[in-house]
């Protein structure tokens, strides 16, 4: 039998190239969405200037300096010569002459930091949620009515009424600013999980009464290994995509709720709260509303094509096409 | 929502009539935004100033004081003086006595027996009233006759103008109010949201912190006015949007109280459909101190109360180190410009009761640092914050919302951090702050911080009520349901003895004396009340409303009757 063994195998074709891995794929498919690409590039760039762009600008966001106040950024100067400009503040000042760069860098760490933990709390709830409806058949009602129970919550109203409640205890034991920050995320993250259970639990409803997942189940595998090994990955695109809008989301809200004055403490800067600082000066200097209104329109912009590209990407019935 | 209400304003104001003011109602209607929403319309019940001004459209006072200060009768003929018999030679009782024919929004007439009844609404010891300075010293209330009241006081008083007089004090319908005395008095919703008054505007609909929709009241003694047929009092949103609301789009006819940075006023009334407008008066800008201990380990009837001394704040030389940090000339720049001067004291006018106290007119960073050293407190781990006794020197800076208000915050943040003090900063929702809900953990009097900033003035030329306020045991309180005005929660015999004696006090440049006495004793001796800016008030009416009188002694809105539609 040996010696036979070798001869069929010379009629087979010769794979010429080496095999192309399942991720190999999906990049390739995701490297020809623009957009994606684009938004990509942008997201990583954002999270490395607010990541590493304090200890390059090391200007200290909060320190005041009212001699340099009402600095405008140093392009006004191509059109207008009488400009009050300087490179020590490259974006300008605020009124109370404090540094828009250093503030846009900080600030953007705290709205990321917030996007980034939100949407990690919401996908995993949704993601648990969502399984164990969709694989549990005597789970399902009560984990989709409660589904549509917390959808029903209007988030900013119950986010004001939990600042109120939570804010003192959630202070003392952890600070003003962590406490703040704790309470942001918890908030959001558990009121933006419900699209990603829906969606879940509707694929998994699918996928489970196919042959693979039969197979797997007659052979004797237990449903957990069912759902770690078979359901995951197959409900990974969704929950990817939903995952890159959630980001978008949490900085949004975090923005509104700074907005709104009830977020962080009145010194701490977000990308929010400079956007409303700025507001009654909109008109002599536009650049204060702009410039963190670019940067929250931009990275929420970036991450939705993120999240277009990865869907296209990771369904192989679209890969190719 | 904000903007919805704006349009529906907008439309409202089309309906203007024509001219004059001949008429009850001919003008039409007329739109006020106050950027704190009233939460209540008793003044009784809340201290803040947006409560007392709504109210005073339809809550009336005897008298009030008109823009220089001087006494208006208001449901009286005239204001009772000596001369004119109305107060007694020996200045211990005085005689109001009504218009005759007066009624209220519903059509009963106006007695003194309302006029009783409020004093023993105030007075209840129950109560817990926001104006109870007002009612200082009275002893009785008597109703002579139908339409005069006596009320005596315990000692003589040289200014007798305390209750009845002035926006913080009008008279309650005793039939409407009759069941609310005592601790049920935050209960009567009806009444405290729906007054029936003898202003010139009743209440419509009003919806706490958001709307107030009123109309001319049928029963107003002049039967010419007002000449508004309805009024909208919107509240809520910030300054800058009222602002704007009245300078560059025109939607509301006045806006109260544009607490905006100076340069953001100017830019504004470059919009040419309004025009600010300002006046100086008593209104100072100050940092208040916690003399009690706001921590949340403590429980709720011992939080904030006299029972707990603040560790930190209770040391005069802290405090003394705080306001010497302070550099109150570039706080004036920054956040007032012409609308505003340093000042040391809590009583910047009128002249003979401001004091010449200029000790803190400069920054003095140094000797901060050194008194703080004095007081024990070091930076011995050396992360910049000093610290005693394993307690480091932080406080918690609280304020209302409000973008001037933010500026100072972090001016001040700064200065601290600079003599080694670590500040929290936090700011609340004006209408919230300013509320006066007890059950809100949030409001300026509950004070659950260590310091907080915010202005306030008194109502007439004479500050007697005002310095009465730091009364020892006037202070908010769980057992007052948290009303009261002493914030700091500052009680000092000697001071209290002073009240009594300013009290006792006729001539007046003694009292100014005495004034000026206690004035110093709040502010540069005891650092309780750390003054920073003496405001003059800034508003702004729309070129169409004439008759505006800004009154920086009385309620803003004290002449409504008189506003009309110019065209």
């Amino acid at each position: 039998m040996t010696d036979q063994s070798a001869t069929p195998k010379s009629f087979e074709p010769v794979p010429t190239a080496p095999p192309r891995s399942q991720w190999a794929d999906v990049w390739r498919q995701f490297r020809r969405h623009k957009g994606a690409l684009f938004g990509g590039g942008f997201l990583l760039f954002i999270t490395l200037a607010v990541l590493i762009g304090p200890y390059l600008w090391t200007v200290d966001p909060q320190k005041l300096n009212i001699r340099f106040k009402d600095i405008r950024p140093i392009y006004t100067a191509l059109w207008d010569g009488d400009a009050k400009v300087n490179w020590a503040h490259p974006l300008g000042s605020d009124n109370l002459g404090r540094d828009i760069l250093a503030n846009l860098l900080s600030g953007g760490r705290a709205s990321m930091a917030v996007g980034w933990a939100a949407m990690v709390i919401s996908v995993v709830i949704g993601t648990v949620i969502g399984v164990v409806a969709g694989f549990f058949k005597r789970l399902d009602g009560l984990f989709m009515r409660f589904t549509d129970l917390v959808l029903s919550l209007p988030i900013l109203p119950l986010l004001l009424v939990a600042v109120t409640l939570f804010r003192q205890p959630l202070r003392k034991n952890f600070g003003p600013e962590t406490g703040m920050f704790i309470l942001i995320v918890a908030i959001i993250g558990i009121t933006s999980w419900m699209q990603t259970a829906r969606i879940v639990r509707g694929e998994v409803l699918a996928l489970k009464e196919r042959e693979f997942v039969l197979a797997a189940r007659s052979i004797g595998t237990k449903p957990f290994k069912i759902i770690t090994r078979h359901l995951l990955p197959n409900v990974l695109s969704p929950i990817m995509v939903s995952a890159t809008l959630g980001l978008a989301t949490a900085i949004i809200t975090e923005s509104a709720l700074s907005f709104l004055g009830v977020g962080f403490p009145s010194d701490f800067p977000t990308w929010g709260k400079l956007l409303s600082d700025a507001v009654p000066r909109m008109e002599e200097f536009p650049e204060r509303v702009v410039l963190p209104g670019l940067m929250i329109s931009l990275t929420v912009l970036s991450v939705n094509y993120i999240g277009d590209g990865l869907r296209d990407a990771l369904d192989p019935r679209i890969r190719g096409r | 929502m904000k903007f919805k209400s704006l349009t529906v304003g907008s439309v409202l104001a089309l309906s203007m009539a024509t001219m004059g003011q001949a008429e009850r109602g001919s003008d039409g209607h007329v739109n006020v935004i106050y950027w704190q929403a009233p939460s209540i319309l008793n003044p009784y019940l809340s201290a803040g100033t947006k409560d007392v001004e709504a109210s005073s459209l339809v809550v009336e006072p005897l008298g009030r004081y008109d823009q220089d200060g001087a006494l208006v009768p208001y449901l009286v003929d005239e204001i009772p003086t000596v001369a004119n018999g109305g107060v007694s030679e020996d200045l211990t009782s005085i005689t109001w006595k009504l218009k005759e024919g007066l009624k209220w929004s519903d059509g009963t007439p106006v007695t003194s027996a309302d006029v009783k009844f409020t004093a023993d609404y105030c007075m209840h010891p129950e109560g817990g009233c926001a104006q109870a300075s007002f009612f200082d010293g009275v002893v009785s209330v008597e109703e002579i006759d139908e339409l005069t009241t006596k009320i005596t006081f315990n000692q003589p008083k040289p200014n007798p103008y305390g209750p009845f007089m002035g926006g913080q004090s009008p008279v309650l319908q005793a039939a409407q109010f009759a069941d609310c005395l005592g601790a049920k008095a935050p209960e009567c919703t009806d009444a405290n949201f729906n007054p029936v008054g003898t202003g010139p505007f009743r209440v419509k609909d009003f919806r706490p912190n958001d709307v107030i929709q009123m109309e001319a009241n049928p029963h107003y003694r002049d039967a010419a006015k007002p000449a508004f047929a309805t009024l909208t009092l919107k509240g809520g949103g910030d300054a800058a949007a009222a602002g704007r609301a009245v300078l560059e789009t025109g939607e509301f006819d006045y806006a109260w109280n544009l607490q905006l940075a100076p340069d953001v006023i100017a830019k504004m009334a470059e919009g040419g459909k309004g025009k600010p407008i300002a006046a100086f008066g008593s209104l100072v800008e100050r940092l208040e101190m916690n003399l009690t201990d706001p921590s949340p380990e403590l429980d709720a009837d011992t939080r904030a109360t006299t029972k707990a001394p603040h560790p930190i704040l209770s040391d005069l030389k802290v405090r003394k180190a705080l306001s010497m940090a302070i550099d109150r000339e570039l706080l004036v720049e920054v956040g007032y410009g012409q609308a505003g001067r340093p000042t040391c004291n809590l009583v910047p006018a009128p002249k003979v009761f401001a004091s010449p106290n200029t000790d803190c007119m400069t920054q003095d960073i140094e000797g901060a640092k050194a008194l703080l050293e004095e007081a024990g407190w070091t930076d011995t781990d050396g992360d910049g914050v000093r610290d005693r006794d394993g307690k480091k020197l932080a406080l918690l800076y609280q304020t209302s919302t409000n973008a001037v208000r933010q500026d100072f915050q972090a001016l001040i943040k700064q200065w601290w951090s600079e003599i080694g003090v670590e500040t929290e900063l936090r700011n609340i929702d004006a209408s919230v702050f300013f509320g006066g809900d007890p059950g809100s953990p949030d409001t300026f009097q509950k004070f659950y911080a260590d310091v907080e900033m915010y202005a306030n003035n008194f109502n007439g030329t004479d500050p007697q009520q005002y310095l009465a306020a730091y009364r020892c045991g006037g202070e908010p309180k769980p057992e007052s349901q948290w009303q009261g005005e002493n914030i700091n929660r500052f009680c000092d015999p000697a001071y209290d003895a002073m009240i009594d004696k300013l009290a006792n006090t006729g001539d007046l440049n003694e009292r100014g004396k005495l004034g000026i006495q206690m004035n110093e004793m709040l502010t540069k001796e005891t650092y309780t009340i750390v003054p920073l800016v003496d405001r003059g008030r800034v508003s702004a009416h729309s070129n169409t409303l004439g008759g505006v009188v800004l009154n920086t002694w009385d309620s803003e809105l004290w002449n409504a009757a008189d506003w009309y539609r110019t065209e």
